[in-house]
């Protein structure tokens, strides 16, 4: 996932980086991710989670892909049961403290059917940094001293040149394809995020595909109006995918909270018997529902409206 | 995301989540002989919350560690600049509305900045962050942390959720722990080194590169455990009311020297208590 420069500047150009429409279906736009291919997964735990695009993905019966993501939520439980991943590098893994330690991430990795290949959430930013700055590499004084270090081949040490002091050299991640959610964006891929951005825009100028779901597809017109909240730029973007509500059951920044009845029943049920849980959710949730309309209206309109009610709320006194 | 806030088991309610808190009464197990009667987890935040000092910008981990330095922000130190590594400066995380981990929109709230989680990270290296604050599943006599793996790491017994921005706090900035002391969790090698704290005591932190930082205190609930100045392991500092120095040794797993002025810690406050409870009524972090 770091290529030779010259490669990673031939894939770019190679784009079509023209301001055009670039709107797709969640199915066409699943279909342009390859069995194995690399996947930089944006938001954070149980934030701006690209749902919609994984539940696309899990139903396209992909295979093997070497997925990215800061922090890891039951969404890695559900790429590893579903044999859509392998391999998730990360930095944390699970469905989220409250919830304790994830039985189908333990299942998965202590039976070596999947790897959690772990690196510092710091060293995870600043590893889609490098790649989005064009650079091999970027030091960092984190991992040092450490047995983090000591499980990655991948991460170096070396004594600064001009300090002599001990740093820890990450490579750059530069992956197949990012998938981000946002609220907002245009037919073209200009988006626009509140809120808590994590490492978005570095994955995505990272990348050499960028998908986009978004909350709700706006005018150009609009974007322009206020180009300074447009935080990834219409030319890293290859597809625009309309999904409301599309990180449910997880959180879309001042547009809802998570819903937390159906992470708490579905917590439960995995900690009851992992392997069949996860099973017949991905059968009841991923594989049966005709739409994504359809799997909203398994999620309930009342958890929806909730977490809407919920969300909204951050703007309010 | 770090490690373990003590409450290791799992909890989840709806009106644990929900701003229409149910008002039932809290189950209190009596601690102390006092008047004011409060939990385990109860007394840890309490404690670790006091040593925060106002003025100071805190690296804040969920559970424990952000309800305690929300109540330090309450209390003693309204001027507590309180960063999460969700992307967050100066957060004033509103009662009853805790989010599930750090990086959420809940932990937003009243806060002076939002940022990307590695720029709020590069604070660390940069030199902003005065505490590092965090839980812990299992801590060695020189304070190294993990949280990855119970066992042999290649074919390990358990394989926990792992380092989050657990391993970049301790490597960066001083640090304060808040944990339950059992005899599990405090053992003489941990399995693996997830956070760095002295490594093998002494100098070794910093002859890794490790040049800033390093364990400042360890709160439990029996006491509160500091660093000998030059061999760097773990002592016992100071007992909380109605604890003994044997009660500590039994549930550590390694020797652990007392300090000369060892002391005893004041029960938390009635005022404390209540804050405390105010912020987590539906106590999704004080179990």
């Amino acid at each position: 996932m770091t290529p030779a420069y010259a490669e990673l500047c031939r894939r770019t150009k190679e784009r079509d980086r023209s301001l055009h429409e670039k709107v797709m279906s969640l199915e066409d736009a699943a279909g342009l991710v390859p069995d194995g291919a690399s996947v930089g997964i944006g938001g954070s735990t149980l934030s701006r989670t690209p749902i919609a695009m994984i539940w696309a993905l899990i139903r396209a019966g992909r295979k093997d892909l070497h997925c990215i993501r800061s922090i890891t939520s039951n969404e890695g439980e559900l790429l590893f049961a579903s044999g859509t991943s392998r391999h998730m590098l990360t930095s944390w893994f699970s469905q989220g403290i409250v919830w304790g330690v994830s039985r189908i991430m333990r299942l998965y990795t202590e039976s070596g059917r999947a790897r959690f290949e772990e690196w510092s959430h710091m060293a995870v930013g600043l590893r889609f940094r490098a790649g989005a700055m064009g650079v091999p590499f970027l030091p960092m004084r984190s991992m040092l001293g450490s047995d983090v270090i000591g499980q990655l081949p991948d991460a170096r040490q070396m004594d600064c040149p001009f300090t002599g002091e001990k740093l820890v050299l990450v490579p750059a991640l530069n992956p197949d394809f990012a998938l981000i959610h946002v609220p907002r964006c245009d037919p073209y891929g200009n988006a626009q995020i509140d809120g808590l951005p994590f490492m978005d825009i570095d994955i995505a100028m990272a990348a050499n595909s960028v998908i986009l779901t978004t909350e709700r597809i706006v005018s150009n017109d609009q974007i322009r109006r206020a180009p300074d909240r447009t935080k990834i730029p219409f030319l890293a973007v290859d597809a625009v995918v309309e999904a409301p509500f599309g990180a449910a059951p997880h959180e879309c920044y001042g547009l809802y909270e998570p819903l937390f009845n159906h992470l708490d029943a579905y917590a439960t049920r995995i900690r009851e018997d992992p392997q069949e849980s996860v099973r017949t959710y991905l059968e009841r949730y991923f594989y049966a529902p005709k739409s994504w309309t359809e799997y909203l209206e398994l999620l309930g309109l009342e958890e929806l409206l909730d977490a809407r009610r919920r969300g909204t709320g951050i703007y309010d006194d | 995301m770090t490690t373990d806030p003590s409450t290791g088991k799992p909890f989840a309610r709806r009106e644990q989540h929900s701003d229409r808190h149910a008002a039932r009464p809290p189950d209190l197990t009596p601690m102390n002989p006092g008047p004011a009667a409060y939990s385990a987890s109860e007394l840890l935040a309490v404690m670790s919350a006091r040593l925060l000092r106002d003025g100071q910008v805190v690296f804040a981990g969920v559970g424990i560690p952000l309800l305690a330095a929300t109540l330090a922000q309450r209390l003693h130190a309204p001027g507590l600049t309180i960063l999460f590594e969700g992307g967050v400066i100066g957060a004033f995380v509103e009662p009853g509305k805790l989010p599930p981990s750090t990086n959420e929109q809940r932990c937003t709230h009243r806060a002076n900045m939002v940022l990307g989680s590695t720029d709020v990270l590069l604070l660390l290296q940069r030199g902003y962050v005065d505490i590092g604050f965090m839980g812990g599943a299992q801590i060695d006599q020189y304070g190294n942390l993990n949280s990855s793996f119970i066992g042999d790491p290649q074919g390990p017994r358990t394989r926990l959720p792992g380092s989050g921005g657990g391993n970049d706090i301790a490597s960066l900035t001083q640090m304060i722990v808040a944990m339950k002391h059992e005899k599990r969790r405090f053992v003489r090698h941990v399995d693996f080194i997830t956070s760095p704290g002295f490594l093998a005591g002494a100098e070794s932190r910093r002859e890794a590169g490790l040049r800033t930082g390093g364990m400042f205190r360890v709160v439990t609930d029996l006491g509160i455990l500091g660093f000998e100045e030059r061999s760097r392991r773990m002592e016992l500092q100071a007992l909380h009311p109605g604890v003994t120095v044997g009660q500590v040794t039994a549930n550590t797993g390694f020797e652990l020297p007392v300090a000369a002025d060892l002391t005893i810690t004041d029960p938390p406050r009635e005022n404390e208590l209540a804050a405390l409870r105010n912020l987590d009524p539906d106590r999704l972090y004080t179990a």
